[in-house]
């Protein structure tokens, strides 16, 4: 079962590294809405520190919404999916690998790259360990509710809308305890209470979420 | 055990035909407790001495966002009903439920409003309650959503069977998160104001308009589950008797 797993994981990344624009997509898509807020709002560093955590979380998440509509969709397209519902391994096992994947792929690299678009919103540097554990932790939930989500509208005509109809309500905890710990961090104030929350949902959604994109994957190719 | 009971509600024909015998047991006393609760709540019980009159939305504003959560848990542990056993039937019970849910929901959201803008000042504020309440309207819509979006309605059935379950997991979770989140951004507001216990006289219109709102839904789910077997069963020979 393991070794399926880490199998179907070495199989995401490479695919995914072989196309590496791909990867980049999310990361700029992360960028160009972090950016539209200074435009939008206003260029100064102090009034964009205040609304520096929920920029940030509600891009990462937008950011992660976006590249989870295609995380089933080209392998149930090209019979791969088919192969790893016949294969006998536990499909939970497997849909948490894809979802892993996705994290590296995704997820890592949002919360890595949170602190340059962090800066260019007048976050202070003391700020960043804060802003990185509490992404690095909440990047896991989002791409796990995503998976739900993305695993249920699988084949659904306008399925990117409806994917985010679905998944955005579930993700409002995240959301919350993850920009409550930004607010934490850049108030200079200690954050391991949200912290120790973001991970007991992240605990949370690594239980029982692959459960649920098996169950809806099964459904989806009957 | 006998379980020929049970296994009788996997048959849509029988479940059409109790829905019918039970609907009137249902939709009468829920009528007449709901007249009855009117007359009380809006002629009988005094003013309230601080809001005036315009307490008495109280009479439609509870029984709504109680019903609102009870028509989620009745809608999921159907759809759960339907997943585990694969009866078909509670399937439809479920589909019946989400557009009275969210009706409700959407009532007990605007009647609040209306009752917010003469005592808060304004139609919304960010409480937790209503966020909460918000946020169960956008699950009702996913899940209306999800269905309308699958062709085949036995993958429609079982693929919004997960999302509500997987939405009754996360509602305790959203209710406490917000209610986390708004008690540390916002001091206590209006909706705080020290209550004195109701009245009996005030008290007791809302419970009964509370019985009489879940009888109504009750006698509401029976009518629309009639007309969704109906739909579904379409082409089978019993349902050309009964209508014809």
């Amino acid at each position: 079962m393991i070794g399926a797993a880490l199998a179907v994981l070495a199989r995401d990344l490479r695919l995914a590294l072989r196309r590496p624009g791909q990867v980049l997509q999310p990361l700029a898509f992360f960028a160009v809405v972090t950016v539209l807020f200074p435009l939008g709002y206003t260029p100064e560093l102090d009034k964009l520190r205040q609304i520096a955590p929920g920029v940030l979380w509600v891009a990462a998440l937008l950011a992660s919404l976006l590249s989870l509509e295609s995380l089933f969709r080209e392998d149930a397209q090209d019979g791969t999916l088919e192969q790893m519902l016949l294969a006998g391994q536990p499909l939970a096992a497997l849909a948490l690998a894809k979802t892993a994947a996705h994290w590296l792929l995704t997820g890592l690299p949002l919360t890595l790259m949170a602190p340059v678009l962090g800066i260019a919103l007048g976050v202070p540097g003391s700020a960043m360990p804060g802003i990185l554990s509490s992404l690095a932790l909440g990047t896991v939930t989002l791409s796990l509710v995503g998976a739900v989500g993305a695993a249920l509208t699988l084949g659904v005509r306008r399925g990117g809308v409806l994917l985010g109809l679905l998944t955005l309500p579930l993700t409002v905890p995240t959301l919350v305890f993850g920009a409550r710990a930004t607010e934490l961090a850049i108030a200079g104030e200690g954050l391991s209470g949200a912290l120790y929350l973001l991970a007991a949902l992240a605990v949370f959604a690594v239980t029982l979420a692959p459960l649920a994109v098996a169950a809806a994957l099964r459904i989806g190719s009957e | 055990m006998d379980w020929t009971w049970f296994h009788k509600f996997g048959s849509p024909p029988h479940v059409y035909r109790l829905a019918r015998t039970l609907t009137p047991w249902f939709a009468w006393p829920a009528g007449i407790l709901i007249v009855t609760a009117l007359y009380g709540g809006l002629l009988l019980a005094p003013p309230d001495y601080q809001q005036g009159d315009g307490f008495r939305i109280v009479y439609v504003h509870a029984p709504s966002a109680w019903l609102s959560t009870m028509v989620y848990a009745v809608m999921a542990s159907a759809a759960a009903v339907g997943l585990i056993w694969r009866m078909k039937v509670a399937h439809a019970v479920a589909a019946s439920c989400a557009g009275i849910g969210a009706s409700f929901t959407a009532a007990s959201l605007v009647t609040g409003m209306l009752w917010g803008e003469p005592m808060w000042g304004t139609w919304w504020v960010w409480d937790p309650r209503l966020v909460a309440q918000l946020v169960l309207l956008f699950l009702f819509l996913g899940y209306i959503g999800l269905r309308s979006a699958i062709d085949d309605l036995g993958r429609a059935d079982r693929a919004s069977a997960v999302l509500a379950i997987v939405g009754v997991v996360n509602l305790p979770i959203i209710r406490y998160s917000v209610e986390w989140w708004n008690s540390i951004h916002q001091t206590p507001s209006v909706m705080k104001m020290d209550r004195p216990s109701m009245p009996m006289d005030m008290l007791a219109p809302l419970l009964m308009m509370l019985l009489g709102f879940t009888l109504f839904f009750a006698a509401v789910l029976l009518v629309r589950l009639r007309a969704e077997v109906l739909r579904r069963e379409r082409g089978a020979a019993w349902v050309k008797e009964v209508v014809s």
